[in-house]
């Protein structure tokens, strides 16, 4: 590990200004950043620790939502009562990533800002656009099992590994910051996470020492909640396709449905025109496989991931299949 | 026991058994020779920061590289031993420390993270002679085979029975707005999912948790 300097951020003021230095990092958890900063993979000269911040509150908004702290654990906000009476897709999303010793430290706020697990992204040894703008990406003849299928550049395949942002995207929730002058702002989930392009650098739209304070959930959408996790092993993985579906149906007609999905590009992904092939359609397997062409249109395998495109067809079925039972 | 000045142990076969030969070596470098992750090259070491951490009930108060992780400053700064460093990347868990009753990596976190706060090891869930309900189970149903994943199973399991007492759901949990009435074995296996077993014991793991599960703890 490099050596940094460390402090203990007293307010979010001071921890946004103290983050706006170069080399600057804010430490919540951790335990992403430690684990890239043991490889070299991040090299932070100084640690701004947040722990401490009363950013660890989940209330009420006054429109019927929930307002989650930045510093919220995953492990409390999937039990929080309300979040799993009426946000069930995402107290399931929080459930399916991690193990419980790493939910208990991850934070609301960090598991949005996490990176990829791309093999090359953690190797130095190796190139990574993400990592080493310009030295290539290793990961387009590699192995590319894990990689992504939808949003791809020439610059960089990965994917970004949280189930939770995937539940946030179905649910529209809503990025809320300050910045080192003090100024907030309101970053919708759908503009928060940016895709690769030529600066695969660049994950999110937040800028430097702006700070996320907490993340705002609409009053929930009617409907069944689903959260379905395909991975390599039943627990403690990650996912290779997972889908966060929200549907409302009633006697096999399909009033509206939200379908967010994860392992697939280095954001979760939505559709609009899946979404909209569902709407006031009959629930049978002809409806299912317009949606899943319209999510799949434009999809692209890299040889290693290439089941990705059947698999996220199967698995949109069963989801379908799933709500839309009653 | 002052922890800054260097732990002095006498030398006998039965503490290299207990503390663990690298310990006694580590303990000989310099600091700076224990911060985790690959070495620094020619960069003067980072100034130095204190920290008090209450374990096993005990107040400790150390000054340390900022580097150091938890699990650095229990094993190779407090002689605590009983965490073990599996993979020290948060992937199998034998590391596992409950802060103020949680379960948690000790190896992916920092030390002066935790200023302040109360961290329970193996070394502090006996009472004097009497074993943990968990450590008994563990004994009574051959919960480990080579045992080096047995500590960070059994403080996980701990954290893990005050969850589920508490009504936290999971993965696996049916309906999230009912409290789990029953451990089943599938939830056994969900919740402690973090703590991998090179032996494969998890039929004996899983059925001590599930006898200690029905004992006040």
């Amino acid at each position: 590990m490099k050596a940094f300097t460390y402090q203990r951020a007293d307010s979010t003021a001071h921890a946004a200004a103290a983050a706006a230095k170069p080399g600057a990092r804010f430490i919540a958890g951790g335990t992403n950043l430690l684990d890239l900063m043991k490889l070299q993979v991040e090299t932070p000269s100084e640690l701004v620790d947040i722990n401490r911040l009363p950013l660890d509150k989940i209330e009420e908004t006054p429109d019927g939502g929930l307002r989650v702290g930045a510093l919220v654990r995953n492990s409390d906000l999937a039990a929080d009562s309300r979040v799993r009476q009426r946000y069930g897709v995402l107290s399931r999303a929080l459930l399916a990533g991690a193990s419980a010793q790493l939910r208990n430290k991850a934070t609301t706020g960090g598991n949005l800002l996490q990176r990829t697990r791309c093999y090359y992204f953690y190797d130095v040894t190796k190139p990574c656009n993400k990592r080493n703008p310009g030295s290539g990406c290793a990961a387009l003849a590699g192995f590319n099992r894990i990689h992504a299928i939808l949003g791809t550049s020439d610059h960089c395949i990965a994917t970004h590994p949280s189930d939770m942002a995937v539940a946030m995207r179905a649910l529209d929730a809503k990025v809320e910051t300050v910045n080192g002058e003090g100024e907030p702002r309101v970053i919708p989930i759908a503009e928060f996470h940016r895709l690769p392009g030529k600066t695969p650098e660049i994950e999110t739209s937040l800028k430097p020492g702006e700070i996320i304070t907490a993340v705002t959930l609409p009053p929930p959408p009617p409907g069944v909640h689903v959260y379905r996790k395909v991975r390599d092993r039943a627990s403690y993985a990650f996912a290779l396709v997972s889908v966060a579906a929200i549907v409302d149906s009633t006697r096999g007609r399909i009033r509206s449905a939200r379908l967010a999905f994860g392992g697939l590009a280095l954001k979760p992904w939505r559709e609009p025109q899946a979404e909209e092939k569902l709407v006031d359609a009959s629930a049978d397997t002809a409806t299912f496989g317009a949606a899943a062409n319209a999510v799949l249109d434009g999809a692209r395998g890299f040889g290693g991931n290439d089941f990705k495109i059947p698999l996220t067809r199967r698995t949109l079925h069963s989801v379908l299949a799933e709500t839309t039972r009653t | 026991m002052d922890e800054n000045e260097p732990i002095t142990i006498e030398i006998t076969r039965r503490t290299v058994i207990e503390t663990g030969t690298t310990a006694l070596l580590l303990t000989a470098l310099p600091p700076a020779a224990l911060a985790a992750g690959p070495s620094d090259g020619n960069q003067p070491p980072p100034p130095s920061a204190t920290v008090t951490l209450q374990i096993n009930d005990r107040s400790h108060q150390l000054t340390l590289d900022p580097r150091t992780t938890l699990l650095d400053a229990l094993r190779e700064h407090l002689a605590l031993t009983g965490s073990k460093k599996g993979c020290d990347h948060g992937q199998c868990g034998a590391c596992t420390v409950l802060i103020d009753g949680r379960r948690i990596n000790s190896c992916l976190t920092l030390a002066v993270m935790h200023d302040g706060q109360s961290v329970t090891t193996i070394e502090g869930l006996a009472e004097g002679e009497t074993l943990h309900p968990l450590q008994a189970a563990f004994v009574e149903h051959d919960g480990f085979q080579c045992g080096y994943c047995t500590s960070g199973q059994i403080c996980s399991a701990v954290g893990m029975l005050a969850e589920s007492r508490s009504g936290m759901p999971s993965y696996v949990t049916e309906d999230l707005t009912h409290p789990v009435a029953e451990l089943t074995d599938a939830e056994i296996r969900e919740r402690m999912s973090g703590n991998i077993c090179r032996c494969a014991a998890y039929p004996n793991i899983v059925a001590a948790i599930k006898q200690a599960a029905g004992t006040p703890t």
